[in-house]
């Protein structure tokens, strides 16, 4: 028997995580410890200590580029910029929750600490450098969000979506098991660089720059699975079924966190995995890509026109935005991995801050979440209306708001690849959505508000997430520069040493 | 390949006999026993099984007692290979398991104190 | 002892994960589809091992146990979701479920 060595610990690369696994624990303990309290407002003071923790360590790595643990984990800035965007969508989902749940008496520590395991699920994913860390990664924050979609207890509605969110999750995840198979079958190895001798330390892209093409093909038909498991997460067509329903039922400010975080968190997998290390089988799967891409973008955009719930519309919207991000996926190049990168971080904070508006609209047991509720929202609650419009105009992509530049990039970056028809495509669509977000608007602005306006308690904190993401919406929109140029830092891949391959991207 | 190489195997083998036996027989010798006209019956729960819709009340206690035993149950997989090479692991190995236990532990803290241990309601 | 050679049991994996499939698809029972989408999982355990044993690394067999634990999560969080309905129902069908379009 060999003589063991343990391996090194090094444990930058996952101290985020770590953080939030830890002050999860805590949180449940000590909430479990103390009993009964009416108020207990350390329970979103804990969450959000350790979620500003968990930021503060992945922004102190900033720069760095190496491999940690094994190969299994990427230290770099592609991951310091994800981890860092994923910390501040988890703050403004504890805040906005915290309202959301006192409101309906359904406060639990369970909230905050699922919450805490789901971010730290998705950061995992956007460090994961071993196929195997990714998978664990994906279940870790899809097992905790199917809890908190089912978290509106009296409510069958939110359990029902929570079951079909849980089947089709736990199908889909099945498929990306067998991709991973497949790729050890063809690799021998489930780490996606591998060292620097093919043969003692295999990986996926060592793999690739050192046997031909013929031997590859196992490994193109893995791809496929791979893309269809991670397909289900970015909700893209055909894998979308769940999202309508999911969204619909999950409490408001979840469902805000789960287009905004298992989105970024997923394309930061899907854009480590096809955009760096599957690059040289880019022939292969570009097909593929495109045709989701195409039907994702269509078929989002037009049946997103014919929604009369908010919930379900805003839904729809997010699978069509699913596809203009998987047109920087296409491009393969790295103005579409920077671009993907600003688009994802501008998009979470508009969704987020359009489901904290609609969680405050929506009232107790969310009863108002019609379209025909939103009818004079304007004169009742001019700032949530105007808020909501903002939001929807950076949805739509409209100068003077950060969602006109993400595309900007995103169609750039696919027009630069020369898919200039795919961008056409993505245009064409586009004007086709701004028509439903235009429908919201007319309903706020030009027609009266039926029947009584209810008093709506606006909690101090949902108002200060609205505040903050309208901000933040206006500010990436007139000034882009520094939050376009981080990601532009961020793409540098971890790249395998030279002499066993192709960079993937240029740093 | 020597057959003393099996030897522990056998020896395991009859130890957890002679402790299965052993335990039953102690246990229905310790245990008072009195025969009542429903434990007789084939269910010996006492409910007999009849042509009910399926619309049923179940206790649920059941459903989460099973579903806390699989989920600590399972987590143990992870001792198994420990076990082998905990030798040559050493230190190493035992802080690390040390910190999975203590994850563990802090599951079972909290399963205690919101009382999904406790039978009855 | 005859050797069974690899190429049978990935066909057989590949058997069970195609029933597993199948089977997740048209069933309507919600407890039935999870029983089938074990057993996709458990087809890719079954692979993981003959890879294993092709190449002749134990990577394979670890990596089944990690699927093993996340199976048992994943069925504990499931069961008890469509527990959840099962009691205020009285029905684990998905074609029960009315609330949400299907």
């Amino acid at each position: 028997m060999p003589e063991f060595t343990p391996p090194q610990v090094q444990l930058a690369g996952v101290a985020p995580e770590i953080t939030l696994l830890v002050s999860a624990l805590i949180l449940l303990i000590v909430d479990t410890l103390i009993g009964e309290r009416p108020n207990r407002w350390f329970l979103p003071v804990m969450a959000t200590a350790g979620l500003v923790l968990a930021g503060a360590f992945a922004a102190s790595t900033w720069g760095d580029n190496e491999l940690q643990l094994s190969g299994a984990i990427a230290l770099d800035g592609f991951a310091s910029f994800v981890k860092i965007s994923l910390a501040v969508f988890g703050l403004l989902t504890v805040w906005v929750g915290r309202d959301y749940l006192v409101r309906d008496a359904l406060e639990d520590s369970e909230f905050y600490a699922l919450v805490l395991l789901a971010v730290a699920g998705m950061m995992l994913m956007a460090a994961a450098a071993d196929l195997i860390i990714m998978f664990l990664a994906l279940e870790t924050f899809s097992i905790a969000l199917y809890v908190l979609v089912a978290f509106k207890s009296g409510s069958l509605t939110s359990q029902e979506s929570a079951m079909k969110y849980f089947l089709l999750g736990a199908f889909s995840s099945a498929f990306f098991l067998l991709g991973i198979a497949l790729t050890y079958g063809a690799v021998g190895s489930t780490a996606l660089y591998g060292g620097r001798d093919p043969v003692s330390e295999p990986g996926i892209a060592s793999f690739l720059s050192t046997s031909p093409t013929a031997n590859t093909g196992l490994l193109v038909l893995a791809t496929g699975f791979l893309i269809i498991g991670l397909g289900f997460k970015i909700a893209a067509v055909p894998f979308h079924a769940w999202t309508p329903d999911a969204y619909q039922g999950a409490p408001s400010p979840i469902t805000g966190f789960m287009a905004a975080g298992t989105k970024f968190a997923a394309f930061a997998a899907i854009l480590r995995l096809f955009d760096a290390t599957l690059f040289s089988l880019r022939a292969e799967w570009r097909p593929l890509v495109i045709a989701i891409a195409v039907a994702t973008m269509i078929i989002g955009s037009v049946l997103a026109v014919v929604q009369d719930d908010i919930k379900r519309l805003l839904a729809y919207s997010s699978i069509a935005h699913a596809g203009f991000i998987l047109t920087a996926v296409i491009a393969a190049n790295d103005r579409g991995v920077s671009g993907a990168l600003f688009y994802l971080a501008t998009y979470g904070l508009a969704v987020l801050g359009a489901f904290a508006v609609v969680s405050v609209v929506s009232g107790q047991d969310e009863a108002r979440v019609r379209l025909a509720g939103y009818k004079g929202l304007f004169f009742d609650h001019p700032a949530l209306a105007v808020a909501l419009t903002l939001f929807l105009l950076s949805l739509a992509g409209v100068p003077v708001t950060a969602g006109f530049f993400g595309k900007l990039v995103v169609f750039g970056a696919a027009v630069q690849a020369s898919y200039s028809w795919v961008v056409a495509i993505g245009v064409i669509t586009s004007a086709i959505a701004a028509f439903f977000y235009l429908k919201i608007m007319v309903r706020m602005y030009l027609e009266e508000s039926e029947g009584e306006s209810s008093p709506l308690p606006i909690g101090r904190l949902a108002a200060g997430v609205i505040a903050i993401t309208a901000v933040a919406t206006i500010g990436f929109g007139v000034v882009p520069g520094p939050l376009l140029r981080a990601a532009e830092d961020a793409t540098m891949f971890f790249q395998p040493a030279p002499e066993t391959g192709q960079a993937p991207l240029g740093g | 390949m020597t057959l003393s190489a099996y030897l522990p195997i056998l020896l395991l083998i009859i130890i957890s006999t002679i402790f299965a036996v052993a335990s039953i027989f102690v246990s229905s010798k310790l245990a008072p026993s009195r025969w009542t006209f429903a434990k007789r019956l084939p269910y010996e729960c006492g409910i007999v099984p009849e042509q009910s819709d399926e619309r049923e009340r179940f206790p649920v206690k059941f459903y989460l007692v099973a579903m806390l035993f699989i989920i600590f149950d399972i987590e143990t997989v992870f001792l198994y290979p420990w076990a082998v090479v905990y030798q040559e692991l050493a230190v190493f190995g035992l802080i690390e398991m040390v910190v999975f236990i203590v994850i563990l532990l802090a599951a079972y803290v909290y399963v205690w104190r919101r009382g999904g241990l406790e039978w009855a309601e | 002892m005859t050797e069974v050679a690899p190429g049978y049991y990935l066909a057989l994996a590949g058997l069970m994960f195609s029933i597993g499939v199948i089977g997740a698809l048209v069933r309507r029972n919600a407890i039935v589809i999870f029983m089938f989408i074990e057993l996709m999982l458990n087809a890719v355990n079954l692979m993981f091992v003959t890879f294993s044993r092709i190449r002749g690394s134990v990577d394979g067999q670890i990596l089944v146990f990690f699927v093993l634990v996340v199976a048992a999560a994943e069925a504990v969080v499931g069961l008890a979701i469509i527990l959840v309905i099962v009691r205020r129902r009285s029905s684990a069908n998905v074609d029960d479920v009315s609330l949400l379009r299907w």
